[in-house]
């Protein structure tokens, strides 16, 4: 070991160089497909395609639309699940929040067959409904991302704040619109940050539910599929741009504990 | 009244999110390929899980993955995270950002990025399996890295330096005071990563080689073939791991709960 002394920040070398390899070396290689054409040669062909192609464009909204609508529905359905099991005093409480967490843990292309199954026992044929469809696959899948962050942030909610509320003669609906809902704020964001992004992008389940319309991550599946690698960086890209702006947007509002890592 | 209203609501969400997958508990154990007809009862498709070679070497594979990215995950993004923490404003600021990528990204997009440096631009043969595991531990290895951080932050700090100061060199200083202190960062990592490899399909479909499937792909697959025995052991192998993760949470639980009361009595 002479001449090299061992600290513990060399520790991060390998990890360091993994992440530059592997995560910062594909994103070059994305924005450089992305622009550039079959050639090899600089073109903003893809970027005016995707915006002036009315199919893309339409797939542009159709995932926004499902994206909002499972953000909305798996919201408004969590926040009062939130909100009881942070609020009670059940004896069994973390049992309870546990068995909220426990589908999370379930390889989610079984749950969603799960579903399948039964909404064709339902429905009869999943064809008639494929919006609808859509946005129940997706909201019982991404429903336990949306709970658990909420149910941390309103966990801390000071109760003191509550009292004093009430003491200063606010009503019960006055309170929980101006002391709970702001106050709860961190949570909802992460939690819409957890729903949104996948519901934009997870065509499994568009797939597994027969619904044929094409989502922003299915874009990316049928270029992948094509050998097309300039229009699928363009696709990331654009995506990639809206995860940034988004981030930015919501890292605001967010706090460290909620976000995706503090699952377990 | 208030109460009975908000604990029937926890009880219809919880019922709506574990239906489904009861039912096909229910019916894994009959003889009929499709939910509403209940048929004889047969344990015939958790005889085709096991016995089926293919869906046999699926799920082994699957779980070898997994193991094997989250042990790499574990090990990379553990040591990361000892690494930034002591390191200088700019190398810790670099970790920390592009560690940040996978975290907030899209699978699809880490997927595909992944796909087209290492395959495309660097010709390497997914047939290596190297596409797949360098994904998954690009996919898992930031959620290790981000459940240690804060272990590190609660440590008192002063403690590896009294170890230097006892003589110890730098590496049994981190082997015998920094590691023990951030285990439970490291474990839960761990965990985490194992879930996030298991639960993936993203990343696997687009570096995975033609002739090797995980769990979720061949469940893709399969939902658009119409063999029933497979569709049907399928229902099995989701009441099995349904099973597999009860058992596993219950086991943690209790032995959280024994570890929380051994401290609570160590402290008194």
């Amino acid at each position: 070991m002479k001449g090299f002394n061992f600290s513990r920040k060399h520790l991060g070398i390998p990890y360091g160089m993994f992440l530059t390899l592997f995560v910062a070396a594909p994103l070059f290689v994305i924005i450089y497909y992305a622009f550039t054409n079959g050639e090899g040669k600089p073109s903003l062909e893809n970027f005016t395609g995707f915006f002036t192609s009315p199919n893309t464009i339409g797939t542009l909204f159709y995932s926004l639309s499902i994206a909002v609508v499972t953000s909305i529905v798996c919201l408004l359905l969590a926040y009062p699940v939130a909100y009881i099991l942070a609020r009670s005093r059940f004896k069994q409480k973390s049992v309870i929040v546990v068995m909220f967490v426990l589908p999370m843990w379930i390889n989610f292309t079984l749950r969603i067959t799960a579903l399948k199954e039964i909404l064709t026992l339902i429905e009869g044929n999943l064809a008639f409904h494929p919006f609808l469809n859509t946005i129940i696959g997706m909201t019982y899948d991404f429903l336990p991302f949306m709970i658990l962050p909420m149910y941390t942030t309103l966990l801390k909610l000071d109760g003191s704040l509550l009292e004093a509320a009430s003491d200063l003669g606010a009503g019960r609906f006055q309170t929980f619109i101006k002391v709970t809902l702001p106050l709860s704020v961190p949570g909802i964001v992460s939690g819409l940050v957890m729903v949104f992004l996948p519901a934009m992008t997870n065509y499994v389940v568009l797939d597994m539910l027969y619904n044929s319309t094409y989502i922003m991550g299915s874009l990316i599946g049928s270029y992948f599929s094509a050998y097309d690698w300039h229009n699928g960086s363009m696709i990331s890209l654009i995506l990639l741009i809206i995860i940034l702006v988004f981030t930015l947007v919501t890292n605001k509002y967010t706090d460290d504990d909620t976000s995706r890592g503090g699952i377990l | 009244m208030k109460r009975i209203l908000s604990r029937g609501y926890i009880c219809i969400i919880l019922l709506l999110m574990y239906l489904p997958i009861f039912i096909l508990a229910v019916y894994s154990f009959t003889t009929s390929s499709q939910i509403g007809s209940i048929h004889g009862f047969s344990t015939e498709n958790y005889k085709n899980l096991f016995g089926n070679g293919e869906l046999r070497g699926m799920i082994i594979g699957t779980l070898l993955l997994a193991f094997g990215a989250a042990a790499i995950s574990t090990i990379l993004g553990s040591m990361g995270a000892i690494g930034a923490f002591y390191s200088g404003k700019m190398a810790k600021g670099y970790i920390n950002t592009i560690n940040q990528v996978p975290v907030v990204n899209a699978d699809v997009v880490t997927g595909f990025a992944v796909c087209i440096a290492l395959v495309v631009v660097w010709g390497i043969d997914k047939s290596t399996y190297i596409p797949l595991v360098a994904g998954h531990v690009v996919l898992c290895t930031p959620f290790v890295y981000l459940s240690v951080v804060p272990k590190l932050k609660q440590m008192d700090q002063s403690l590896y330096e009294a170890a230097l100061d006892l003589g110890a060199t730098p590496f049994k200083a981190l082997k015998t005071v920094v590691i023990p202190q951030i285990m439970p960062g490291i474990i839960s990592g761990f965990a985490l990563a194992l879930t996030l490899s298991l639960d993936d399909y993203f990343i696997a479909s687009y570096t995975k080689p033609a002739t090797f499937d995980t769990i979720s792909t061949y469940v893709v697959n399969a939902t658009k073939g119409s063999q029933t025995e497979i569709k049907t052991a399928l229902w099995a192998l989701s009441t099995v791991i349904f099973l597999v993760v009860m058992i596993t949470v219950i086991i943690m639980n209790t032995a959280g709960k024994k570890a929380a009361v051994t401290d609570e009595r160590n402290k008194g």
